[in-house]
């Protein structure tokens, strides 16, 4: 066991821990009202936001997973960054309106908007309950971030697990979203100096970028080449880069994050300046290559764990070879913390999904505010519950395989969220059918490929192009759902929207 | 569609500059290589890396232009 190490990992831990409780007084308000407790109260300025959304797009997993990817499959894993890119000029561009029309209806979540938009509760539902299930494995993958700097600092078990999964449960329980968003700041303050570290450190140690990328393989340097029949890996790297980026904002966390923000403004600044997370994730996928150009494989030291968490353990390693005892405390405090904001953060959003469209909708439709906020924060804990069970009793690679369906199945919410946004043109009920056909789709192309991978070769004119399935099922989606809007809307006109044109400026 | 356009819904051609990052980003081919390397550091990174900034300038004066539009009222 690493004293020195863990001890600095404990302090850390706890100095966020007190921090969590405390959040609750910040920017007091009345934590029985929804929007107080799972959206802070709408009042987080350009900094704050900048902060919650950094610590809850750019995730533990993230930074584990990346690197192990650019570890194990070389240049695919970078696809992390066009990926980053693109998704800012949609920010900027869609998610103003978003807030505004949230704003002026009092809509706390991406189904609520759809409820309005469309007066269908049916489709909300379908929203809501695609949101739920995609964000589940994404808080299950967040632990098994924390699990492999626990098992790396030598702790043995998983009762640590359980203590950190507690005390987050418990301070999201008292103080909603204010504890991850003053978290955030910890958590980024953390990160920044690990990476500013790493990437001057390591990279002197190990004689340079230049032997860093000199002792990649030319196999994982750059992609397999595009040829006249088979686009390959380029296409795969294309296509998977602008389907995570479509699919970012309409995960409930992100959605979370959007409208607790309080101006349109706050957005469309941070549009600009979060892409200085995209930056340390650039360099952190980087370290992946470090973590081969350092040999940790190879290190005995790392067999066990590499056997238990495969590559995931590769950044790990690299920081445990390459830094002090105590600065280790501070990198692995990073990943762990960087666990808790988006852990945080994903149960408030499910949790409010659950109440407004689930349990107001259908279980209680006259329940009081003050019980609205009290279900969701019972769900909240319940939903990280179930997290917590998915990691400990069911074998790591089922969140794994379930979080790649969730990105499938959460980009077929874009037609009636996004889409929806710019014009009512689209009908419901051809809306909910095209949500199915893409999740249906989408699902069997993953089933295809064993739940393995998501990259599924679709061929058009004897040109193969191996595509992200979440973006070949969308095109499904968004062609069936044009096609019956014409039919339906030939049948019938009528429209039950609540909202009004100048409700999105 | 009867919904009224007001200026803030309409998009102005400074708004094809988000189209650039799409187009720079989308055309992996273009930069699936090594040379020419910064360093040692491969085309393929520092091409992508040194997007990031600059997909976050194009943003500004698209940024400023619809602010000024609507007297700071979009």
């Amino acid at each position: 066991m690493n004293v020195v190490a863990l001890s600095v990992f404990v302090l850390l831990f706890g100095f966020v821990t007190v921090l969590g409780f405390v959040a609750a007084r910040w920017r007091r308000g009345d934590l029985t009202q929804l929007t107080e407790w799972g959206l802070g109260g709408r009042r987080f300025g350009t900094v704050v936001t900048w902060f919650l959304l950094g610590g809850d797009l750019y995730t533990a997993y993230t930074f584990v997973a990346v690197p192990a990817l650019m570890f194990g499959a070389g240049a695919t894993g970078f696809f992390a960054v066009p990926y980053t890119i693109l998704v800012y000029p949609i920010l900027f561009l869609c998610y103003p309106r978003l807030w505004s029309v949230a704003h002026a209806k009092g809509h706390v979540t991406a189904a609520d908007f759809v409820r309005g938009r469309f007066g269908n509760r049916t489709l909300a539902l379908a929203i809501a309950l695609t949101g739920i299930v995609a964000t589940m494995p994404y808080i299950a993958l967040q632990l098994v971030g924390m699990e492999v700097v626990i098992a790396a600092l030598g702790v043995q078990g998983e009762w640590a697990l359980f203590v950190a999964f507690g005390i987050l449960a418990a301070y999201t329980y008292t103080s909603g979203l204010r504890a991850p968003a003053m978290i955030a700041v910890v958590k980024d303050v953390l990160i920044y100096v690990t990476v500013i570290a790493a990437v001057i450190i390591i990279p002197a140690q190990l004689g340079g970028y230049a032997h860093i990328f000199a002792s990649v393989g030319a196999d994982k340097l750059l992609l397999a080449p595009a040829t006249h029949t088979n686009w390959g890996a380029e296409s795969a790297y294309a296509t998977l880069a602008l389907g995570s980026a479509l699919a970012l904002f309409l995960y409930p966390h992100a959605m979370t994050g959007i409208l607790s923000s309080s101006s349109r403004h706050v957005i469309r600044r941070n549009s600009v300046v979060l892409p200085a997370y995209s930056f340390a994730l650039g360099l952190i996928a980087l370290l992946g290559f470090m973590a081969i150009a350092a040999g940790v494989k190879d290190n005995p030291a790392f067999a066990n764990g590499f056997k238990d968490y495969g590559n995931n353990f590769a950044v790990p390693a690299l920081f445990l070879q390459s830094f002090p005892s105590w600065f280790v405390g501070v990198a692995f405090a990073a990943i762990a913390v960087g666990a808790l904001v988006p852990a945080a953060i994903m149960s408030i959003a499910t949790a409010n999904l659950f109440t407004r469209n689930i349990y107001r909708e259908y279980l209680a439709p006259d329940c009081e505010p003050a019980r609205e906020s009290q279900v969701a924060k019972i769900a909240s804990l319940v939903v990280k519950v179930g997290a917590l069970f998915f990691i400990v009793a069911l074998p790591q690679s089922y969140a794994i395989q379930l979080q790649l369906l969730g990105g499938i199945w959460i980009i077929q919410t874009l037609p009636a969220v996004l889409i929806g946004l710019y014009t009512r043109w689209l009908n419901p009920w051809a809306l909910l059918i095209g949500w199915g056909v893409g999740i249906a789709s989408g699902t069997a192309m993953a089933a295809s490929l064993n739940f393995a991978k998501s990259i599924y070769a679709v061929t058009i004119f004897g040109v193969t192009i191996p595509s992200y399935a979440a973006l070949s099922s969308l095109i499904l989606n968004l062609i069936v759902s044009v096609v019956l809007s014409a039919i339906f809307n030939a049948l019938s006109q009528t429209r039950e929207d609540a909202t009004l044109a100048e409700d999105y400026l | 569609m009867t919904q009224p356009k007001s200026k803030g819904a309409r998009l102005r051609p400074i708004h094809l500059l988000l189209l650039l990052p799409f187009i720079a980003m989308l055309w992996v081919g273009f930069y699936n290589r090594a040379e020419p390397s910064i360093a040692g550091i491969p085309f393929f990174y520092w091409f992508q890396l040194l997007w990031i900034p600059v997909g976050a300038l194009l943003l500004w004066p698209v940024y400023r232009v619809e602010d000024r539009d609507n007297g700071g009222r979009p």
